[in-house]
């Protein structure tokens, strides 16, 4: 993204899929019902999302030296 | 209304016309329509409790193609509702047993929805990611681990030396990115109405070689986008330490939950 970057930026659907989840899933509760997904719901759904990805993953990228994900 | 039917709810918006959705199917295939209460409009539609109820939605969650196809179609409501005017989305996996709990909730969270319907009219959510920029390694990878029981043989200690300076090399690189990061949400937060950082997405999730340092959400005025994207051009040439991606519009989803600072203080 060096030069031209127009708002509407396109990025690759499986990658946009997890912004998505990102946002539909953001956290605080504003609205409850009577079916509500809680943190530890969606803290849920990420670790499976996260093994899923693991196990189906063709080429996994190479860990870097020193870098720790930040989480 | 049938036992095992019930009622997901896609966005909370204050006028609605219900025509506006007419024909339009929610995430389990039913028939959008709206319930209205307090001056407040839900967009709903019903959804199979043998599906959508708790434990079903729970166990179903863990199943990539069918969450991938429930955020879609929630998401494609939400942001087609989003078009015609503020909306409060709803987290994924809102529902309610019938047309009396909708009423009921707007009733009694009016004040939060009008807070926030006015917070975000006429404005859109931009998300913003940065990444490490993953660099020459410092040092080769020793071919070999050393052996067990080596003790102070200097092979061992020459590995640790560079395992040490490797490390260093990552972690400085680290480090001006974090703060490379720190700088650009600051900048981004000054042209939005508001900021928040979501946690960093895992690098098997986010499919970045480099590390992700900021997934930032800026809600910024209609008016203003071009301007805001044209920033975020702008940092992208002045931090080289980091790759920017920008990704957007959004509905307002970051900037629709009550802050539980502002919980606690009510």
């Amino acid at each position: 993204m060096t030069s031209g970057t127009r708002p509407a930026a396109l990025v690759p659907e499986r990658y946009a899929f997890v912004d998505l989840l990102d946002r539909v899933l953001a956290t605080g509760v504003v609205i409850t019902g009577e079916v509500t997904l809680s943190i530890a719901d969606v803290d849920l759904v990420y670790i499976s999302l996260r093994a899923l990805v693991a196990s189906t993953a063709t080429v996994a990228a190479p860990p870097l030296d020193g870098e720790t994900e930040p989480r | 209304m049938a036992d095992d039917v019930g009622l997901w709810l896609h966005a909370v918006t204050r006028e609605f016309d219900p025509a506006s959705v007419a024909g339009l199917t929610g995430v389990g295939g039913g028939l959008l329509r709206v319930v209205a209460a307090a001056g407040l409009t839900a967009v709903v539609s019903p959804v199979d409790l043998n599906e959508f109820g708790a434990e079903p939605l729970r166990r179903n969650l863990e199943d990539l193609a069918w969450l991938e196809r429930v955020a879609r179609a929630h998401h494609g409501v939400v942001d087609a509702a989003a078009r015609l005017g503020p909306v409060v989305p709803a987290r994924l996996g809102t529902v309610y047993l019938d047309d009396t709990r909708v009423r009921a909730m707007l009733t009694e969270r009016r004040a939060d929805f009008v807070t926030v319907l006015q917070r975000i009219a006429g404005r859109t959510e931009w998300g913003v990611k940065a990444y490490t920029v993953p660099g020459l390694p410092a040092t080769a990878e020793p071919s070999q681990a050393p052996a067990a029981g080596s003790g102070r043989s200097g092979a061992g200690t020459a590995y640790l030396r560079r395992r040490r300076a490797a490390l260093s090399a990552g972690e400085q690189r680290q480090q001006a990115a974090l703060d490379s990061a720190e700088e650009v949400h600051a900048v981004l937060g000054g042209c939005a109405e508001a900021a928040r950082r979501h946690p960093p997405q895992d690098r098997s999730l986010s499919g970045e070689p480099g590390l992700m340092v900021l997934n930032g959400a800026y809600l910024v005025d209609s008016a203003r986008a071009e301007r805001f994207g044209e920033t975020v051009a702008a940092l992208a040439d002045r931090f080289p330490a980091i790759r920017l991606q920008l990704t957007g519009p959004w509905p307002p989803y970051s900037f629709t939950t009550i802050d539980e600072e502002e919980e606690a203080s009510r």
